[in-house]
């Protein structure tokens, strides 16, 4: 029996497992070398053999070594991606509800939001230099960069929040509002603690997408880069170990993210199905 | 009485719509109009000229820049929909518990929450002169030179594109399969259908929207990229948007507006294409 849920795996389930394992190994062999590379020695190169062990080239992102300010960059990106990370979530999940009911105009929203998600984002941020340009404005990463993040975060946080009100029982609102709730108290003790998950999800979305953003940034950042545009300039000038060193910094940052979420979700759900008995 | 029972949902909707219009609808008309502006010295002369176009369409490179995106994105999305079908494939039909599904789903999907130009790099101590697979074959006597065409070639940028984007297809093809009913195929089953059948007659058209989606955001994905294909080819070949990114660089705006809009055009046909056969907006609100 091919799909039964018991007995001897089919000859099939080999094949593809062994072609799941080749794609994760695709996928995470190339990003785990350039860890190991970052701790190359110091007379060592871009690529094995590993010449010894050492943290000179994590040292060298912090020294005044090379042209550039990476711990600005850094810090900025930081900021930046937690400034659209509270965007994202309190307006898509706004926009999210507003949704559930189909009103005049939200086809027209939908498909801005779509185009905007599948817009190359070097046009986006062209149209948004430009523009600055045009209004005798400056552009600032807190500012046109900032707005050009969210054409990108916003959207993505508006499908999320589709699917995961697509799971959402109406009947805990009616209840709520039978109960004699107000509007305000169903949306604060009923409506957002059962979202919670997903909106850690959005949360996950808007910092990560932020943070590594490159193509909609690179024309809006102004004068004072983020990170991304830091690395991107290293690729073209710099061709020492350091390179992988900035990239392994910037994957424990992507990592923690997606820990403390995926962490978070998983004790909400757990906490659940003890209280209940029943995950919602 | 009406606006009324709306106003609660456009006042939700108002800030998102609000952001939407003026950095990406607005942006996109500021673009639309630069694109008939003169230029030099890195000013910009509001006028209405079509030099910018009638240069594009009587320029040799212009073809040979479409015909190189055009053969990227046909290749990576062959490759990508052939991997994302058979992982989606594997995580549906062959994981057989919740907890392992939603883990190897994780796995699949935690580097896309990391830097793209870290993962794109990434390819080049394995791709190099002295890289890791020169080096291994060199050392099993395959080849006696090392392979010159992995790193700086179209190879190497097709690898950076599939290893960026097949995320992109496993995903929405995984939630599409995710919803076949599993006694339909049961039914099938009994009813004396084979494994090929049940794929080709069930799975198949049942994962129609999921494969329209993934398609849709490899295509544009690989359209619209600039800085894979810089780099990976190590400035060998290009595509409509590094050379638009060049004239960008150069402050040559109106010509780089008038290529995106003509980008824009036939991404735009491509994507129509592809929503002809299927209804999204039914598939994303569910």
């Amino acid at each position: 029996m091919k799909h039964a849920t018991a007995g001897p795996r089919p000859w099939t389930f080999y094949v593809f497992a062994s072609f799941f394992a080749l794609f994760v190994l695709f996928l995470y062999g190339p990003m785990t070398v350039i860890y190991i590379l970052s701790f190359q020695g110091p007379t060592g190169g871009l690529t094995f053999p590993m010449t010894g062990f050492s943290l000179r080239w994590f040292h060298a992102l912090v020294t005044a070594e090379r042209v550039g300010d990476i711990g600005g960059a850094f810090n900025r990106s930081i900021v930046l991606a937690v400034i659209v990370a509270l965007l994202t979530v309190v307006l898509s999940v706004a926009a999210g509800l507003g949704f559930r009911r189909r009103f005049p105009g939200s086809g027209v929203v939908f498909y801005l939001a779509i185009a905007s998600l599948i817009m190359p984002g070097l046009f986006v941020g062209l149209g948004i230099a430009v523009g600055f340009q045009l209004l005798g404005l400056d552009i600032d990463w807190y500012t046109s960069a900032l707005g050009a993040q969210l054409t990108w975060t916003l959207p993505y946080g508006l499908l999320i929040m589709f699917a995961v009100l697509g799971r959402f029982n109406r009947a805990y609102e009616e209840a709520a509002t039978d109960l004699g709730a107000t509007s305000w108290q169903r949306l604060r003790e009923v409506v957002l603690p059962i979202l919670l998950p997903g909106i850690i999800g959005v949360a996950l979305f808007g910092f990560t997408l932020s943070y590594d953003e490159f193509p909609r940034t690179v024309l809006t950042a102004g004068t004072r880069n983020t990170l991304p545009l830091e690395i991107w300039a290293m690729t073209t000038n710099v061709t020492s170990p350091a390179l992988f060193a900035v990239g392994t910094v910037t994957t424990i940052v992507s990592f923690i993210a997606i820990g403390i979420a995926l962490i978070s979700i998983a004790v909400i759900q757990r906490r659940r199905t003890r209280g209940s008995g029943e995950p919602i | 009485m009406k606006a009324i029972a709306w106003l609660p949902s456009w006042l939700q909707v108002a800030p998102v719509a609000l952001i939407l219009v003026l950095f990406f609808g607005l942006p996109m008309l500021v673009v639309v109009a630069v694109s008939f502006f003169d230029y030099g010295q890195g000013r910009l002369y509001p006028t209405f000229i079509f030099d910018n176009y009638l240069e594009i369409f009587s320029s040799s490179v212009t073809v040979r820049l479409y015909l190189s995106s055009l053969k990227f994105a046909l290749i990576v999305w062959a490759v990508t929909l052939l991997i994302g079908f058979n992982i989606a494939y594997f995580l549906v039909f062959h994981v057989r518990t919740l907890l392992w599904q939603i883990g190897l789903f994780l796995l699949c999907t935690v580097p896309f929450w990391t830097s793209n130009i870290i993962r794109m790099i990434s390819w080049i101590p394995f791709l190099g002169r002295n890289g890791i697979f020169n080096q291994t074959f060199m050392g099993l006597g395959v080849v006696s030179q090392p392979m010159e065409f992995l790193l700086f070639s179209d190879f190497a940028v097709i690898v950076a594109y599939v290893h960026l984007f097949t995320l992109f297809m496993v995903v929405p093809i995984f939630n599409s399969m995710a919803r076949i009913d599993r006694s339909l195929i049961e039914a099938a089953y009994d009813a004396g259908a084979g494994s090929w059948g049940i794929l080709t007659e069930i799975i198949l058209p049942l994962s129609k929207t999921g494969i329209a989606l993934g398609s849709i955001f490899v295509i544009t994905l690989v359209m619209g990229d600039f800085f894979v294909v810089k780099v990976m080819s190590g400035g060998q070949s290009a595509s409509v948007a590094s050379a638009l990114s060049n004239e960008i660089s150069a402050i040559q705006y109106p010509p780089a507006a008038a290529n995106a809009m003509i980008l824009v055009a036939i991404v735009t046909l491509m994507v129509s294409g592809i929503l002809r056969l299927v209804d999204v907006r039914k598939e994303l609100t569910g």
